[in-house]
Formats: structure tokens, sequence, C-alpha cells
């Protein structure tokens, strides 16, 4: 009767609708109007402030660790994945491989800290052995605690993140390639150089980027390994919250929010052209 | 393949996998071995920080916290996603590509960055509504979005909703015998792999816990380890393992891609009769 113009079908849609923008619509407007806002109206002396020697060097490490670790976690990854994907696709070793990547990739931050310490801390095992035997990693002082230690520990879910993200594509080379590669005469290099290496190329890039993203908003790991101090973004953003001084300026969490938010979404962005491209011959 | 390459390949993996393996698996053991470490140099081995978990009433209000948060954020989650995604397939398809945004986007919002926007509405509704520590399921519900999303829209792709529905409905059944007894029982998996992802990751959750401050297991693990270390160790390696079990456990359950097929709709004629 009313027509299609009428049609009252979206009410469906509307509990879960309300239920992102009051959870997630919100929280993101209060981010961005809150980190305009100053005292006496709309301000960008928030952003100003971030220009605190303190909160640039914060950036400048975060950026540095996600870095470090976005690229050694991607090579390393990526070895793990093609060792995996040129197994047995229905065996044990592979489903108990995922598995594993699933749980320290996404849901292990606090646990990883607390590894390392009974690991390699100054009460590890693997550190008294190593001393008993002279060998002192801490001859320079403990370094577990600081960004070198989160750069070894952040490897901990970056590889297994990239195993996660790189094995569809891994999974993506034929054998005929390869085949096709020989039977006009080329060898290992040729086939790494000209077919594997160009077709992996988007996929290992963007799952790269991913990985990046990843370490730059890690946060657990981070608070649970660095007692005092914020070497990294995520730390400072969390004292600013929660601290005196933070409770004072309302806004400079949020200023710094932002550029997190800034930094994440350019490569996100950048990671699903990446992708777009790598799905081109996947299927 | 020649039998040259084939051994390069063997020791390869073989080489790469064991270097991984170790790297993966030495902390885990070292967790174990801390956890269960005596009092002083060459004590034997005990396992009184794992029994002296049930000491630490602040720990166990933590662990059961994260299990009921764990519950309500997966029934909650199943709740809202499952009848939009069903709802948006049969009737409002131009809106699939929205829903799917939305439900990725928290994949970009760190949740550190999250939490700021959180803050003054958890200190609204602390002063309105309620300050206990379950209305952190709020909070994991928009965390778990993405992990839920994927795994559901794989079930849901995976069978033809549109046809179901509509021999069902044409049988003359209501829609939500539709879905409760069509659609639901079709993407049991996907459900199942939903609710395990979700529960692993709000068992692991730390970040929105600690900076709203609430106590959830992650926050006691920290708080405990400062003081009591073989405890707080015992306790996250058990998580962790939790976790992992779950994973485990879903690959046995995930089937390779369905499609429609004869005894699905043989299922839809007799459910709907029944």
């Amino acid at each position: 009767m009313g027509g299609r113009r009428l049609s009252l079908d979206w009410i469906g849609a509307v509990p879960f609708l309300a239920y992102v923008t009051v959870f997630l619509g919100l929280p993101t407007i209060i981010i961005t109007v809150g980190s305009l806002a100053g005292e006496g109206g709309p301000t960008l002396s928030n952003f100003a402030n971030l220009s605190r020697p303190y909160i640039v060097s914060a950036t400048i490490n975060s950026i540095t660790l996600s870095a470090v670790t976005a690229v050694a976690g991607a090579i390393l990854g990526a070895l793990v994945a093609y060792a995996i994907a040129t197994g047995n696709p229905q065996g044990l070793l592979r489903r108990i491989a995922t598995s594993a990547c699933g749980v320290l990739a996404q849901f292990g931050g606090v646990t990883l800290a607390f590894a390392f310490i009974a690991t390699i801390g100054p009460a590890g095992f693997v550190y008294l052995w190593m001393s008993q035997h002279h060998f002192d990693i801490y001859a320079n002082g403990i370094w577990l605690y600081e960004l070198r230690g989160l750069e070894l520990v952040y490897l901990y879910f970056q590889i297994p993140l990239m195993v996660l993200v790189f094995l569809p594509a891994v999974d993506g080379i034929k054998p005929q390639w390869r085949e096709a590669t020989e039977s006009l005469g080329g060898g290992t290099w040729h086939y790494w150089r000209y077919i594997a290496g160009p077709l992996l190329a988007p996929a290992f890039l963007g799952a790269t980027l991913l990985l990046f993203a990843n370490a730059f908003s890690a946060y657990a790991t981070a608070a649970a390994l660095v007692n005092q101090g914020g070497p990294v973004l995520p730390l400072q953003i969390s004292n600013a919250i929660t601290s005196e001084v933070g409770l004072h300026e309302p806004g400079f969490a949020k200023a710094q929010a932002v550029t997190m938010i800034v930094i994440v979404a350019l490569v996100t962005v950048l990671y699903s052209l990446l992708q777009r491209r790598t799905a081109r011959w996947l299927r | 393949m020649t039998g040259a390459r084939r051994l390069k390949l063997q020791v390869f993996r073989v080489v790469v996998l064991l270097l991984a393996g170790a790297f993966f698996l030495v902390p885990i053991g070292a967790m174990f071995e801390f956890s269960t470490r005596g009092v002083g140099d060459n004590a034997a081995r005990t396992l009184s920080s794992w029994k002296q978990i049930f000491d630490y009433p602040d720990l166990i209000a933590g662990i059961v916290a994260s299990l009921q948060l764990a519950a309500i954020t997966s029934l909650v989650m199943l709740a809202l996603l499952v009848p939009t995604m069903v709802w948006v397939r049969l009737k409002l398809p131009k809106l699939s590509r929205v829903i799917e945004l939305i439900c990725l986007l928290p994949l970009t919002i760190p949740a550190i960055v999250l939490v700021v926007g959180l803050w003054p509405i958890y200190q609204w509704m602390g002063n309105n509504f309620s300050d206990s520590i379950l209305t952190l399921s709020f909070a994991y519900i928009i965390l778990v979005l993405p992990y839920a999303y994927r795994a559901l829209d794989a079930g849901l792709s995976a069978i033809d909703v549109k046809t179901l529905s509509e021999a069902s409905r044409s049988l003359g059944a209501g829609w939500f015998t539709v879905m409760w007894r069509i659609i639901v029982p079709n993407i049991r998996s996907a459900i199942l792999n939903a609710s395990f992802l979700s529960v692993a990751l709000v068992l692991g959750e730390y970040t929105i816990a600690q900076n709203l401050l609430y106590p959830n297991l992650q926050v006691e693990i920290v708080s405990l380890g400062r003081t009591n270390a073989g405890v707080s160790i015992a306790v996250a390696v058990a998580s962790l393992l939790f976790a992992f079990l779950l994973l485990v456990l879903l690959s046995f359950f995930n089937r390779g891609p369905g499609r429609l097929r004869l005894k699905d709709l043989q299922q839809v004629m007799r459910s709907v009769k029944a």
C-alpha cells in the first residue's frame, strides 16, 4: 500500500545502530570535540601542548618501536608462515600453530610481559642460567623494562599476527607457477625474484603496515612491563586520563588520542589499499 | 619437485619451526618454572603458588568478574548482531556495507584511545546508573565487534539466508521461528566461533578495565605481580592456556565453506512443520 519509500524495514537495524552510536560514536565525538575545547571556547592549545618534550619523545619512541617490531616481525613471521603453508593444510601442526598465533597475537598483553619477566627477568631461569655461564645480558643495566625490552616482547605478538595475516597470501601461491618457471628454464632465484616475490610484495607491505598499527596501539604489555615513566604514547595517554595533572587539562588526553587515531587511520587506509591489490590475484 | 629441492625445503621448515617453537614455548615454559619454584636456593618444586590462588579474595573476585563479563559480552553481542545481520541481508542489503564498516571500525581505534572517550560516559553511568564492574561489558561488546562480525559473516555467507527464510515463511513460519529454528541452527559453528573469540578477548582485556579503574582478572594479575609474582604468573599462564584451548577447540568446529544443501532445506521443512 505504502510502496517502497514508506517501508518500515529500517526499524530492524535501530537497536544495533543505537548501541554503536552510544558506545562507539559518542566516545569518538567526545574525543574529537574535547580535543578542540578550551576554557573559553574552541582552541588549538590542546594540540600545542603536544610539543612538550616528553610527549614528543614518547611519540618518536612509539613510532620507532612500532617500525622496528613491524619490520622484524614481518620478516620473521613471513618465514614462519611459509614454513607452515608448505606443510599439510589439514594437519595438526597447522591447526595448533594458527590457534596459538590467534591467542598470542590478540589476547595476551599482560601475560606476555610476565612471560618475559619469568624468562629473562633478573630472576628468570634463562637469565640465571646464562649468568651462571658467565654471560650477563644485563652487563650494561637491565634493559627488559625499557624500550629495548619492549621491542623484544612486542615481537612475541607481532610475529604471530604476521603469520595470521600473511598465511592466506602464501597459501595463494600455486605450485604450477613454480613448474611454469622451471619449464621456461628459470631457477629458484628467478622464481622468487620475478614470480613469487612481486606477487607477495603487496601482501607483505600491507601486513607490515598492519603490524605497525598494532604495535602503535598496544598498551597492556607496555603498562605491565614498564613500572614508571611513560616511554611510549599509549602510556602517556593513560597518565593524562588518570593523573591529577591530566584531570586539570581534560583536552590534553583527547589531543593525544586524536594524534593516535590519525596515525593509525592513515596506516590502515594504506593497508586496505594494498590488501585490495593482493585480493586481485588471490581469488 | 626434485629430490634435492624437497630436502632443502624440509630442512628450511624444520629449522624455522624449531626456532619459532623455541622462541614461543620457552617463555611459557618459564612461567610454569617460575610458578612452581620453592622458597630459597635449591628448594624442591612446589605447587604452593597454584594453591595460593584461592588465598587472594581480590584475585578470585577478578576471575569471577572476568568470567561474568565474558558471558554477558558474548550473549549480548549475539543478541545484538545476529538478528541485525540477518535482517540486513533480507531487507536492507544497501545497509550491509555500512554495518560492516561500523563493525570493523574498532580495529582502527586503539583501546587506549576508546578509553579516553569512554571515561566521561562511564563517569556519568557511575553517578546515574550503576558503577558495577559488569558495566564494562558495554565497552567490551564494541571491542569484540570486528571479530564477532567476521565470524558471523562467514557463517551467514555459507548458507542462503534469503532462500531459507523465504522457504520457511511460505510454510507459515513467523520471524521468530525463522531466526530461532532456521537461521541459528544453520550458523551454529559461526555462533560458537564468535562467542569463543569474544570470551578469549574479554578474559585477556586489560587496557579498558585498568584505565576505567575496574579490577578485572588482568588488572588483578598485574597488581598481585608486585607482591607475589609466583601466584600472579600462575594465573597468567592459566588464563593464556585457557584462551589457547578455546581456540584449538574452535579450529575443530570450523567446517569448510558450506553451501545450501538438500539436507538444509529438508531441515527447514521439518522444523517448520514440527
